[in-house]
C-alpha cells in the first residue's frame, strides 16, 4: 500500500481550520456544534464551499450561494411552519376529535404553483451556469490531454512533455492563471472521475469517450486533485496535484521541463 | 376497471410523450428505445384493463354503494399450506448458483423445478387445498 | 366468461380465527398466508438491515483515522459495495413491498389474501436465497463484489473484478429481481381484484396507493435490472462485448441501463414509506388525510417522472442531455413537495398525539425534507459537477433512502405491530429510540454534506489530512455508532414484549382504515365480517358515526341531508 503522505501545501489562503486542535474530550459535546464552528471558521456565507479556483467554478459557487439562500426560506417556511403545527396543536386534548377536514382547493393549488415556480427559476439559472461552465473555447491559450489510469494520472502538453505517476509521488498538473487551457480527457481502462475540489469541478474519464472541457484559473496555488469515480483497489491513492502559476513562470516551467523530460 | 385502467393509460401516455420529446431532442437512441418500451409496459396492460372494462358491468368493488353482502360466495381460492413454492425457490437457487459455481448445481436445481412446477399444478387441479 | 363469474368460481369459506394447519417450522415453510409470508419479510429483511448496518459501522470505524487500519483496501471495497447492495436490494426495497405490503394491503382493502398466494411464498424463497447468495460472496476465493452497488462496467468486468464474487452478486441480483417482480406482480393485481364490495379505488388508503404504483415502477425497472444483469454475465464468462470498448461496446451502456433501473427504484424504496407516513399522521392527528386526491396524483407524478430521469447520474460523464434530464429531476420535485405539504396540512389543526409512530413519522418528515433539498439541488447539473461522486451525495442519499427507510420504516412497524402479533410495544423505549436515533443520525449525515462539499470523494478508506474532514468524519462515526447503538434498544423493546407482552385489542391507535377492524393478529384469511366501506375511512366512520366522512363536507362542516348509515 502506498504512503498516504502529500508533500504539497495545499489551498493556499485557506488556512485557519484547526478543528484537530479541539481537545479530545470535548469532540462529542462539540459535534453539533462542529458544523458551525466549521463554517464560522472560513468566511460565512461560503456554506463550506470552495469558492472556486477557476472562473467556471466560481460560476458554480455563486450558483450554489443562490440555491443555499433559497433553500433557507424555503426550510424556514417548511420547518417553521412544521413547528408551528406541532406546538399550536399538540398540546394534549384527551380525545377530543377535531374538525374533519379532508381537503382545500385553494391552498393544495397555491403549494403545487409556489414549488413549481421555484424549480422553473432553480432550472433557468442552472442552464445559464451550465452553458457558462460547458462551453469551450474555440482557440484556448493551451491544449492538455489528460489520461486517466489504473490507478493514476498522465499530463500530456501540446509540446510532448508528459506527466506521469511514479512509484509514490504524486503527479503535478501545472496550469497558467488567467488563461484558458482546454482539457482532453480519457481514459485507458475503466471509468475514472477527474475531480479537483478548489475547481468545483468534476468530470468522468471514460473508455472509449473522450471528453472536453475548459479551465481557467484565476487564483495562483495547489490544490489537490483525485479521482472521484471508484475505479478498483487503489482508488483512494490516484491522487494529484494542481499548481496554478503565472503565465510567464508557466512558459518557463514547461521550456525548462525539456521533451519528454519525466516521461 | 376504469380507475385502474386509466392509471396504466395515463402512465403509457406521459411515457410516450417523453420518449418523443426525448427522441427527438436528445437523439440518442438506447435511452429512447428504453424510454419506448416503458411506454409499452403502461400502455399493454392498459389495453388488457381497457378490454375488460368495456365488457363487463362495474364490480361490486367498483361501486360506491356496494353492500358487503353483494360479494356472496367465495372471493376466490386459497391454498394453505404447500411445500411446492419452498421446492421451487430452492430449484431456482440451486439452477442459478449454477452460473457460479459449474453445471452440477443446475442438475439438482432443474430436477427440482420441474418436480415442484408439476406437482404445484396437479395440486391445482386436485381442487386448490393440500 | 368474465371476470366476475372467475371469481365465485370456486367456493372456500375462510374459518373463523383459531390453529390452522401445520405448525412450527414446517407452517413456516409451508404457509402461503400473506400475514406469515409477510412477517418472514419482514424479519429477515430486519436481519439484512443489522448485518449491512454492522458493516457500515465497520467503514465509519476505518474512517475515524486518515489513514485508518481496522480493515484492508480490498475489505472496505467489499464492504460498502455489498452494504449498499443490500440496504437496497435486499432491507429497504423488500422490507417495505414485500414485509409491510404483504401484511397490510390484503387487509387494508378487505382481501382474503393476496391474489397469488403460491406465487407470493415463491418470491420470499428467492428473496432469502438470494439474500444468501450475496452474503456467500464474503466466503468464496477473492472475496465478495468490490465494485460498488451501481457495479460499473468495466470495472466490474472478468479482468478487473475476477473471481466468483462478483459472479455470486449478479446471481443475488437476479434471484432478488424476480422476488420483486413477482411481489409486483402480486401487489397490482391484489389491489386491482380482490378489493371488498364499496371499496373504490378512490377509496384505498393511500399506503395501498403507494404499493400499486410501487408495484406498476417494480415491474418497468426490475427487468431491465435482471436483462443488465445478464448482460453483464455475459461480458464476463460468454464472450460478448456489451460493455467493452475493444469489442465496440459502449462502457456507458452500462451507466444507462444500471440508471434506467436504478432511478426508479430510489422511488420503489421511497414510496412505500411515503405511505405508511400517510397513513400514521392522519391516525394521530385524528383527521383524514388532507388532500387525498392531491396525493394519489402527486404519487402517480414521481411515478411518471420517475423513468425519464435516470441520466441524472450521469451529468458528469458528459453523454447526456444535461437540460431535459435537469427539467425532469427538477419536477419531480414538486410532486413530493406535494407530499410533504399534504402531511403538514394533515397535522395542521388536528389533536395530535405524539405516541411512538408519530414521533418516528415525524423524523422520517425532518430527514426526508432536508434530503430532499440537497437533493433539488442535486438535480442542477453545474452544482453536480462539483460534488459529484462526493460525501455530499453521500449524505444526501442516506437522508432521502435511509432516512425515510429507518425512521418511516419503525414508525411503520410500531404502528403496526400490535397487529402482527396482538402486542403493544413499551411507549417509554420507543421514545428513547426515537430520540437517540434521530439525533445520531443527524449527526451522522450532516457533516458528511460539510466533508462532500471540502472534497471528500465517495468509497475512499484513507484521505488526507490536509483535506479537514477529519473532524467531520469523527463526528460523523460518532453518529453512526449511537445510532447503531438505537436499533439495540429496538430489539430490547421486541424482546421485553416478546417476554411480557401487553395485549394490544383490535385497535389500539384509533385507526382509520380496515386492518383495523378485525383482530390482532387477525385470523386465518383476515376478516370475519366487515364494516361498510362509504368513505376511505371506514373503521373510523364506524367507531366515530357522528364525525363519519360521508357526514361532513370537504372541510368538515356537516352536509344536511345525509342520513347516518
Amino acid at each position: 500500500m502506498k504512503k498516504l503522505n502529500f508533500r504539497t501545501e495545499t489551498q493556499a489562503g485557506r488556512s485557519g481550520r484547526r478543528l484537530a486542535l479541539v481537545r479530545p474530550g470535548w469532540r462529542i459535546p462539540l459535534a453539533l456544534g462542529g458544523a458551525a464552528l466549521a463554517l464560522s471558521a472560513c468566511n460565512v456565507t461560503d456554506f463550506g464551499m470552495h469558492t472556486g479556483a477557476t472562473t467556471q467554478g466560481h460560476d458554480i459557487f455563486s450558483l450554489y450561494q443562490t440555491f443555499i439562500y433559497m433553500v433557507i426560506v424555503v426550510a424556514v417556511v417548511t420547518f417553521g411552519g412544521l413547528l408551528y403545527v406541532l406546538v399550536r396543536f399538540g398540546r394534549r386534548k384527551g380525545d377530543q376529535v377535531p374538525r374533519q377536514r379532508h381537503s382545500n382547493v385553494k391552498i393544495e393549488i397555491l403549494y403545487t404553483v409556489i414549488p413549481a415556480l421555484i424549480v422553473g427559476a432553480i432550472f433557468y439559472m442552472s442552464v445559464g451556469t451550465e452553458n457558462k461552465v460547458d462551453a469551450i473555447s474555440p482557440n484556448p491559450n493551451l491544449n492538455l490531454t489528460i489520461t486517466a489510469f489504473q490507478w493514476g494520472w498522465r499530463f500530456t502538453y501540446p509540446n510532448g512533455v508528459s506527466i506521469v505517476s511514479q512509484g509514490e509521488n504524486y503527479p503535478q498538473m501545472v496550469l497558467p492563471e488567467g488563461e484558458t487551457t482546454k482539457v482532453k480527457l480519457v481514459s485507458k481502462d475503466v471509468v475514472h472521475g477527474f475531480y479537483v475540489a478548489a475547481f468545483d469541478f468534476s468530470r468522468y474519464a471514460l473508455p472509449g469517450f473522450t471528453n472536453y472541457f475548459d479551465l481557467t484559473p484565476n487564483k495562483l496555488g495547489t490544490f489537490v486533485g483525485r479521482c472521484s469515480q471508484l475505479c478498483g483497489l487503489y482508488h483512494a491513492e490516484m491522487l494529484f496535484s494542481v499548481r496554478v502559476v503565472t503565465p510567464a513562470q508557466f512558459n518557463a516551467w514547461l521550456s525548462s521541463q525539456g521533451k519528454g523530460a519525466t516521461a | 376497471m376504469k380507475v385502474e385502467y386509466r392509471v396504466y393509460l395515463g402512465i403509457g401516455i406521459f411515457v410516450l410523450i417523453v420518449t418523443v420529446v426525448y427522441f427527438f431532442w436528445a437523439k440518442e437512441y438506447g435511452g429512447a428505445m428504453m424510454l419506448f418500451g416503458t411506454a409499452g409496459l403502461g400502455l399493454l396492460p392498459a389495453l388488457y384493463l381497457g378490454w375488460w372494462k368495456r365488457r363487463m358491468d362495474p364490480r361490486p368493488e367498483d361501486v360506491e354503494e356496494a353492500t358487503v353482502a353483494e360479494n356472496r360466495g367465495a372471493v376466490g381460492a386459497f391454498p394453505d399450506h404447500t411445500i411446492f413454492p419452498f421446492v421451487l425457490g430452492i430449484g431456482a437457487f440451486l439452477t442459478a448458483l449454477s452460473l457460479v459455481f459449474g453445471a452440477w448445481t443446475a442438475v439438482i436445481g432443474l430436477a427440482l423445478i420441474v418436480f415442484a412446477a408439476t406437482s404445484a399444478t396437479l395440486e391445482s387441479r386436485r381442487g386448490g387445498t393440500v | 366468461m368474465t371476470i366476475a363469474e372467475e371469481r365465485s368460481e370456486l367456493a372456500h369459506e375462510p374459518e373463523a380465527g383459531g390453529q390452522h394447519g401445520p405448525t412450527g417450522i414446517y407452517k413456516w415453510l409451508t404457509s402461503t398466508d400473506h400475514k406469515v409470508i409477510g412477517k418472514n419479510y419482514m424479519y429477515t429483511s430486519l436481519v439484512f438491515l443489522m448485518i449491512a448496518g454492522a458493516m457500515a459501522m465497520i467503514i465509519r470505524a476505518q474512517l475515524v483515522q486518515p489513514d485508518g487500519h481496522i480493515v484492508s483496501q480490498q475489505m472496505y471495497n467489499e464492504l460498502f459495495t455489498i452494504h449498499g447492495s443490500m440496504m437496497l436490494y435486499l432491507f429497504a426495497g423488500p422490507f417495505a413491498f414485500g414485509g409491510f405490503a404483504n401484511f397490510i394491503l390484503p387487509l387494508q382493502i378487505g382481501a382474503p389474501d393476496m391474489a397469488f398466494p403460491r406465487l407470493n411464498a415463491l418470491s420470499y424463497w428467492l428473496y432469502l436465497t438470494g439474500g444468501t447468495t450475496m452474503l456467500m460472496g464474503f466466503f468464496v476465493n477473492g472475496g465478495a463484489a468490490a465494485f460498488g452497488w451501481v457495479s460499473y462496467a468495466p470495472l466490474s468486468s472478468y479482468t478487473n473484478s475476477p473471481g466468483p464474487g462478483p459472479d455470486l452478486w449478479i446471481v443475488a441480483i437476479i434471484l432478488t429481481g424476480f422476488s420483486g417482480i413477482f411481489t409486483a406482480v402480486n401487489l397490482v393485481t391484489t389491489a386491482f381484484y380482490l378489493r371488498a364490495p364499496g371499496m373504490t379505488m378512490f377509496r384505498m388508503p393511500i399506503f395501498t396507493w403507494n404499493m400499486v404504483v410501487t408495484g406498476i415502477l417494480i415491474l418497468i425497472a426490475f427487468p431491465i435490472l435482471t436483462a443488465a444483469m445478464v448482460m453483464l454475465y455475459a461480458d464476463r464468462h460468454l464472450g460478448t462485448h456489451f460493455f467493452t470498448v475493444a469489442g465496440g461496446g459502449s462502457p456507458v451502456m452500462w451507466q444507462n441501463l444500471f440508471w434506467f433501473f436504478g432511478h426508479p427504484e430510489v422511488y420503489i424504496l421511497a414510496l412505500p414509506y411515503f405511505g405508511i407516513a400517510s397513513e400514521i399522521f392522519p391516525v394521530f392527528a385524528k383527521k383524514p388525510i388532507f388532500g387525498y386526491k392531491g396525493l394519489v396524483f402527486a404519487t402517480l407524478a414521481i411515478a411518471g417522472l420517475s423513468t425519464g430521469v435516470w441520466a441524472h447520474h450521469m451529468y458528469t460523464t458528459g453523454t447526456v442531455l444535461l437540460p431535459f434530464f435537469a427539467a425532469l429531476s427538477l419536477l419531480i420535485a414538486v410532486p413530493t413537495g406535494i407530499k410533504v405539504f399534504t402531511w403538514i396540512g394533515t397535522l395542521w389543526g388536528g389533536n395530535l398525539q405524539f405516541r411512538v409512530p408519530l414521533l418516528f413519522a415525524l423524523g422520517f418528515l425532518v430527514t426526508f425534507t432536508m434530503g430532499g433539498f440537497s437533493g433539488v439541488m442535486l438535480a442542477s447539473p453545474p452544482f453536480d459537477f462539483a460534488v459529484h461522486d462526493t460525501y455530499f451525495v453521500v449524505a444526501h442519499f442516506h437522508q432521502v433512502l435511509a432516512g425515510t427507510a429507518i425512521f418511516a420504516g419503525f414508525a411503520g412497524f410500531y404502528y403496526w405491530y400490535p397487529k402482527l402479533t396482538g402486542r403493544m410495544m413499551r411507549e417509554g423505549l420507543g421514545k428513547l429510540q426515537f430520540w437517540i436515533a434521530f439525533i445520531a443520525f443527524n449527526m451522522t449525515f450532516i457533516p458528511q454534506y460539510l466533508a462532500g462539499l471540502r472534497g471528500m470523494p465517495r468509497r475512499i478508506p484513507v484521505y488526507l489530512v490536509s483535506d479537514h474532514v477529519t473532524f467531520l468524519n469523527q463526528v460523523s462515526s460518532v453518529g453512526a455508532f449511537l445510532t447503531g447503538f438505537s436499533f439495540l434498544i429496538w430489539l430490547l423493546n421486541v424482546w421485553i414484549s416478546w417476554r411480557r407482552p401487553i395485549p394490544a385489542g383490535d385497535n389500539p391507535w384509533d385507526g382509520h382504515t380496515l386492518e383495523w377492524a378485525t383482530s390482532s393478529p387477525p385470523p386465518h384469511h383476515n376478516f370475519t365480517s366487515l364494516p361498510p366501506i362509504r368513505s376511505q375511512r371506514p373503521v373510523w366512520d364506524k367507531n366515530h358515526p357522528e364525525y363519519a366522512d360521508y357526514t361532513t363536507d370537504h372541510d368538515g362542516t356537516p352536509k344536511k341531508e345525509v342520513e347516518p348509515q
